[in-house]
């Protein structure tokens, strides 16, 4: 009892403070002497080849030409000029590749569960062929195996809605921008926007004297037709036109083959894993809740829609965001393939000026920005679909 | 109580339920109208597709494009005098993999079912790419076969006893790492045999050394920065998270462009390193991030009470680390690991973008050869085989390593 009250005396090798103290003194000191050996060999290195640092040659002129343009770009443009068209490819692969991804992933995963075994074997040998090959092999055989393969421009495939097939890319009906497009497009954006409002306001009356409201349908029909309507008519759709004499297509917009296998071998490579992160989260259900929501006498779709799939959501997302950020990252696969993203521009760059280290800073600096963006919305997105607790 | 059901006989299996294929049908195919739908749309697709396979296959494709290249694909450039040395590593690897097969075996019989089809399947097409490869290489290959068969038999008969407790696989581990080395002495040469540079393979051969070199090399680094981003010390943890985040904020082709040209810039001018020991190293710098998040997954799974427990024993902070946490953690996260290693063996196909000759490579360098044009579809098809039967081989493999 008496010993208790002696502060116990700890030898300063086994003070596990200090211990932590000096551990963390060595280790950032051994950090900064390879930084300062790498920093010094660098200086050195640049010295001895002439070489600057510096963003100011970004001011002078590209002189060379990029394929893929969303923005106008011409040679006499500046590299910073040409960084940017690069960015602009990036993302509009990244947007639509997105999407595509999620599409495809969210069906082949519901296929993978499905009651018909026929899908379900196809869905599996989709997901087993496409996960355990390379990606780049992949874009490789989309690009010379298929896309080169493809009816010369003089005799494309025509598929159902004016869409044009060739080995110069695939050409779609797009709205031609004018006044009327933009008018179009207010109006749908209003009548979504007006419809999500009407019912919300049917729920909540329904909640309040649980009695239908029937005139609520006319209006909502009344709304779907016109909606309809404008989005055939009023966008002022641009049909792809062939034009034999000059072998070109014209109107509509045009995905290059590049864009196009890009679009293709990202999207259909991300989906198969999607489809797993679909797949799990929706394995990981308690099948009592399946039970319980058909024990209501609620219908397949209506149990998969309103029980199964909010609470699926749970838990793909987080895997559902890692998968998203490989899209972007893999998106940089462009350059196999000769697509203008930021990565190949970069590359670019540096074969014509050398600038090894900027060049790297920028990409580097991008892709984080970028990772960011999608990182800090999906979590977002997490935020808003789990349970609140309390 | 317990007694009296002793003698109870023993409770049989349940029924084998016999459906009938019409039933089968009906449940699996037509349930509903719109799964009938679903069906008929199945199987108009494999019509489709498979009438357009088999026709390519059999009447436009060339394959005498692969057939005959079929060694550059495996072994590139290999010197052809020396090519005994390759097949030398190829069946101590095999034997092991056999031996250590049979270990893991368990009670297990060696030769059931699946696995006597899988062995049937790889015989048959031992002898069946005879007329291609050579019969002097069939026979090889089919030689390879029996040893992992004698190899696996050995391994259940003699091995398990050895092996099976905790001290013996730790020396089983220790025996691969011996074997690793051995494998990479008779590829690359130097003592007694010729120099082969790791900069002349090609091929398969420097896909598959590349990808393990890296494994072996990130693993210490991933473990160290999942410990380091676990840490209580702020510094280590910070250093650890910014490390690990900004590695995997950057595509992969980046971090090898950065090793192929900032490498060679941050070193002193003296020292010149080799392109593969350059790509390598960006790998390794690459993978360990990842795996240190996988890792991280590990640590956390174990609860707190394990490292209480450990600190009420007495033993130091090293020690609870080395002797407690890891061995559980690693255990738990194997699977990740190896899904790790496979996406890491597709990923060496980025190394053509970096200009080195891996089997993606060896097959741009092959359709660069005006005798092959045209042919990308074959040549394409054939080595992502190659790659699928190694990817798909690895997770069903992770599968099994699971149960142990």
């Amino acid at each position: 009892m008496a010993h208790a009250k002696i502060p116990p005396k700890i030898s300063l090798w086994h003070n596990q403070r200090v211990i932590g103290i000096l551990l963390q003194i060595v280790v950032i000191s051994l950090v900064l002497a390879v930084f300062i050996f790498l920093g010094n060999n660098l200086v050195n290195n640049f010295q001895e080849k002439n070489i600057e640092f510096g963003f100011d040659f970004l001011s002078s002129r590209a002189s060379f030409d990029i394929s893929d343009q969303v923005i106008d770009f011409q040679p006499s443009d500046t590299y910073r000029q040409a960084i940017l068209v690069g960015l602009l490819n990036s993302l509009r692969v990244m947007v639509v590749g997105l999407i595509l991804a999620t599409l495809i992933g969210v069906t082949v995963g519901i296929g993978r569960l499905s009651n018909n075994w026929l899908v379900r074997q196809l869905a599996t040998v989709y997901v087993e062929i496409l996960r355990n090959t390379p990606l780049l092999l992949q874009l490789f055989f989309w690009y010379s195996a298929v896309f080169l393969n493809l009816p010369r421009v003089a005799d494309p495939w025509v598929l159902p809605g004016s869409i044009y097939v060739s080995n110069r890319g695939i050409s779609i009906p797009w709205p031609a921008g004018t006044i009327l497009t933009w008018l179009a497009l207010e109006f749908i954006c209003g009548s979504i926007i007006l419809t999500i409002i009407l019912v919300r306001r049917r729920n909540r009356a329904i909640q309040q004297n649980a009695s239908g409201t029937p005139r609520f349908w006319i209006v909502f029909i009344g709304i779907a037709i016109a909606t309809i309507v404008a989005l055939v008519w009023g966008l002022d759709w641009q049909q792809p036109q062939l034009d034999r004499n000059a072998s070109t297509i014209m109107g509509g917009l045009n995905f290059s083959p590049e864009l196009s296998t890009l679009l293709l071998g990202l999207s259909v490579y991300t989906a198969a894993y999607i489809a797993e992160v679909v797949r799990a989260g929706i394995q990981s259900v308690n099948p009592g809740q399946w039970e319980a929501a058909r024990a209501l006498g609620l219908q397949p779709s209506l149990v998969m829609r309103l029980i199964v799939f909010p609470q699926a959501l749970r838990v793909m997302i987080p895997s559902l965001t890692s998968e998203y950020l490989n899209l972007a990252k893999n998106s940089s696969l462009a350059i196999a393939i000769g697509y203008s993203d930021i990565y190949a521009i970069a590359n670019t760059i540096f074969n014509n000026t050398g600038r090894a280290l900027e060049t790297l800073l920028i990409v580097m600096v991008t892709y984080l920005i970028i990772n960011l963006i999608i990182a800090t919305a999906m979590n977002w997105l997490n935020t808003r679909v789990q349970l609140p607790e309390r | 109580m317990t007694n009296a059901n002793s003698n109870s006989p023993k409770p049989s299996l349940p029924p084998v339920s016999q459906v009938s294929p019409g039933v089968w049908l009906k449940k699996n195919l037509f349930s509903t109208w719109y799964n009938s739908l679903l069906t008929i749309a199945c199987l108009a697709l494999f019509y489709w597709g498979g009438n357009l396979l088999i026709g390519w296959t059999f009447t436009q494709a060339k394959w005498s494009a692969v057939t005959v290249n079929l060694r550059l694909f495996l072994v590139g450039y290999y010197p052809e005098r020396l090519i005994w040395r390759p097949w030398t590593a190829l069946g101590i690897i095999v034997g092991l993999a056999g031996f250590s097969r049979g270990i893991f075996s368990g009670t297990g019989n060696l030769f059931n079912k699946s696995n006597l089809s899988i062995l049937t399947l790889l015989a048959a097409s031992c002898g069946l790419i005879a007329p291609w490869v050579g019969v002097n290489s069939s026979i090889r290959l089919l030689g390879m076969l029996v040893l992992l068969i004698l190899a696996a038999t050995l391994g259940k008969k003699f091995g398990q006893s050895l092996f099976a407790n905790l001290p013996g696989k730790i020396w089983l581990a220790g025996i691969w790492m011996l074997i690793f080395g051995l494998v990479l002495w008779l590829l690359m040469g130097g003592w007694l045999l010729d120099v082969v540079p790791l900069s002349s393979l090609s091929g398969l051969i420097l896909t598959l050394l590349i990808a393990v070199i890296s494994i072996v090399l990130s693993f210490p680094l991933g473990v160290m920065l999942a410990l380091g981003r676990q840490s209580e010390l702020p510094a280590i943890r910070w250093l650890a998270t910014v490390y690990i985040e900004l590695i995997r904020g950057l595509p992969l082709i980046g971090i090898l462009f950065m090793a192929q040209i900032m490498l060679p810039l941050v070193l002193p001018s003296d020292v010149l390193i080799d392109q593969v020991w350059r790509a390598i190293a960006g790998y390794t710098l690459f993978t360990a991030a990842y795996l240190a998040e996988n890792v991280r997954g590990g640590l956390q799974s174990i609860p707190n009470g394990q490292i209480e427990a450990a600190k009420a024993l007495g033993l130091s902070s090293p020690l609870i680390i080395i002797l407690i946490i890891l061995p559980q953690a690693l255990r738990a996260v194997i699977p990740t690991i190896v899904g790790q290693f496979i996406s890491l063996f597709k990923d060496t196909s980025l190394l053509v973008i970096v200009s080195l000759v891996d089997l993606l490579g060896i097959s741009q360098s092959i359709l660069a050869n005006p005798k092959y044009i045209g042919r990308a579809a074959e040549i394409y098809l054939f080595i992502g085989l190659i790659y699928w039967i190694f990817c798909y081989a690895m997770s069903q493999g992770s599968r099994k390593l699971e149960k142990y």
